[in-house]
């Protein structure tokens, strides 16, 4: 099931944007803000982009998305669970005991999930190594590696990114996840990021600012990159932190939200919404 | 006390390194990537670079990403063999072996250099006495330290057949025949290379030499020493330390590491749980950090000579 044709990529980012809600209201508490920044992201890649089957999860000629942020996982496996690679009820067991849903990504236990991560930094050389081996096979599979802005803080991604420029890794398209806050605040208040388009430029890549909250802007972005083929690719999304719910995106801290009534509320209010999107009034 | 190294026939110098042996089995596997951190060089890996250039990978001074692409690259069906000195293969990139390659089980072999006193004159910053006890603390790792080019060779095939994360140290410097050419080893079994019952010498590495040395020494003075190389630190030999400890009341370990963490450690979690009462006492470095010096100089500042370990053998015999 290669993505043949394209699906409304608006309706399928508010499908996953519900099952997120769903996934994290029914356990109580989980890493809201990131996962919600990456929604259209991961509309475009598994609505369009990204060449993948999930009644084969691997697929040799599947293209590997790296969520190097693996704090987003909740998101990833909402798309997953909507693409078909296990039942959508299953997301109900996130991070209860013995569940295939951990809070970070677990290549051993998730399918469709190639890449274990949590420890931040480490998406980015792994990609790396996908690409010089898909390269000394020959072989044009696309490797995506979603970093998050406060996870730059880290030195190893800098590593990579040279070592990935350095070595022409042409298939790796990098998004750096501009949601400009981490943990304990806003990523200027923590540790300033400066300019990431320039910084990537520096470090031998193509690379462009595209806003991140909708998905038309975020596919085209992505052909862009594809269009490029001398140098690795960066796209850097400008997000916002728990987007796409005005509630969520002004808690000042939302890394983490643990769900109060008014948080409850405020989720049972934006399924109303997101339903409206999804079913076009229809229900 | 004077003591007279001395050669025997089975310990003459050999000539080969791990660029060397690395050489052979790129060219007999060719699954087989090499990855080096800007040390290739020194780890005489010059010519299989310059050989094999598209499977080999100098990543630069970058530890954490060395460890990274070769778990991508494992992901792709190639078996990396990772190198850096002991020092940089462990504390530079600790996290990395723990999750891109152990946690997430993929299938990377790291080979590192210079373990303890081997690193000579690059001095206390470069010098690693607790690799072995990090890699050791990993779940599922093999951990071993091979004493020859003899068992090195062994350990290079034999890891390409086995999946999951091995460490083991290895030398850049050629180093003294232990074993006859072609010696089959099993993984997770001690080699019984001398016996006796007054004492056993349970050693790993460049240790298994000196050992072998206070063994000839001490039955010239009329006590027998059995002789073990443990060269598999993890997963340990525990059947032959427990029949060793149920015959034999002293056993001394012998490591070119810190006594915490590596084979002394591994040794006496056994005897502890084994009842048998059994004297236990370790070479090694006390707990002290590395400084510079020849390799003959650091051998001898942080006691890990063949003559500390017969001294230590007579005092405990002698009370």
């Amino acid at each position: 099931m290669v993505n043949l044709k394209m699906r409304d990529l608006t309706v399928f980012a508010a499908d996953i944007r519900k099952q997120l809600l769903i996934e994290l209201r029914n356990f109580g508490f989980g890493h809201l803000g990131g996962s919600m920044s990456i929604v259209e992201l991961l509309a475009v890649l598994y609505g369009s982009e990204l060449k993948h089957n999930p009644k084969e999860p691997n697929w040799s000629e599947r293209d590997f998305l790296i969520l190097s942020k693996g704090h987003a996982g909740p998101a990833w496996y909402a798309a997953l669970a909507l693409e078909g690679y296990f039942p959508i009820e299953e997301l109900l067991t996130l991070n209860k005991p013995y569940t295939n849903l951990p809070s970070h990504p677990d290549r051993l236990k998730t399918i469709g999930v190639d890449m274990t991560s949590g420890s931040l930094g480490q998406g980015p050389s792994v990609a790396a190594g996908l690409c010089e081996g898909f390269k000394l096979q020959n072989k044009d599979n696309y490797v995506y590696v979603v970093v998050g802005d406060g996870e730059l803080n880290e030195g190893q991604p800098w590593e990579a990114f040279q070592y990935i420029a350095s070595r022409n890794l042409n298939h790796c398209i990098v998004f750096i996840d501009e949601n400009k806050k981490q943990l304990d605040g806003t990523t200027d208040e923590i540790v300033k990021s400066f300019d990431f388009v320039n910084k990537m430029r520096a470090f031998g890549f193509n690379s462009f600012r595209v806003d991140g909250k909708h998905t038309q802007t975020i596919l085209e972005g992505i052909r862009k990159a594809k269009g490029f083929s001398q140098k690795p690719t960066c796209i850097v999304l400008e997000t916002i932190k728990g987007q796409g719910v005005k509630h969520f995106e002004d808690i000042v801290l939302n890394h983490v939200v643990r769900f109060n009534n008014d948080d409850v509320k405020a989720t049972d209010e934006a399924l109303v919404e997101l339903d409206s999107i999804i079913y076009g009034g229809k229900e | 006390m004077m003591f007279i190294r001395h050669d025997t026939s089975m310990c003459v110098m050999g000539s080969e390194n791990y660029g060397d042996l690395l050489l052979e089995i790129m060219g007999k596997y060719t699954n087989i990537v090499a990855l080096d951190a800007d040390l290739v060089s020194a780890a005489g890996a010059r010519k299989a670079w310059k050989t094999f250039p598209k499977r080999f990978f100098n990543v630069g001074i970058a530890e954490s990403n060395m460890m990274g692409v070769a778990a991508g690259l494992s992901m792709t069906g190639y078996i990396p063999y990772v190198h850096s000195f002991a020092a940089f293969a462990t504390r530079r990139a600790y996290d990395q072996i723990y999750l891109s390659c152990a946690y997430a089980k993929n299938n990377v072999k790291i080979f590192a250099s210079d373990g303890g006193f081997n690193i000579g004159i690059n001095g206390g910053t470069h010098t690693s006495y607790e690799d072995m006890g990090m890699m050791r603390l990993l779940p599922d790792l093999i951990v071993s330290e091979p004493c020859d080019t003899t068992q090195m060779r062994w350990a290079m095939n034999e890891i390409y057949s086995q999946y999951g994360v091995h460490y083991t140290r290895v030398f850049r410097r050629p180093v003294r025949d232990i074993y006859k050419s072609g010696s089959n080893f099993m993984f997770g079994k001690g080699n019984v290379i001398k016996n006796g019952n007054d004492a056993t010498i349970i050693a790993c590495g460049s240790m298994v030499y000196e050992a072998i040395l206070a063994s000839d020494y001490l039955a010239e003075k009329g006590i027998q020493v059995c002789v073990i190389d443990m060269f598999t630190l993890k997963p340990i030999d525990s059947e032959l330390i427990n029949e060793i400890a149920s015959r034999c009341k002293i056993i001394i370990t012998a490591e070119n590491h810190n006594v915490i963490g590596g084979l002394g450690s591994a040794v006496a979690e056994v005897l502890a749980e084994s009842g048998f009462g059994t004297i236990l006492r370790r070479v090694g470095n006390k707990d002290r950090f590395g400084q510079v010096g020849s390799v003959e100089f650091l051998q001898k500042e942080y006691a890990m000579m063949s003559e500390d370990i017969v001294k230590l053998i007579q005092s405990l015999i002698n009370k």
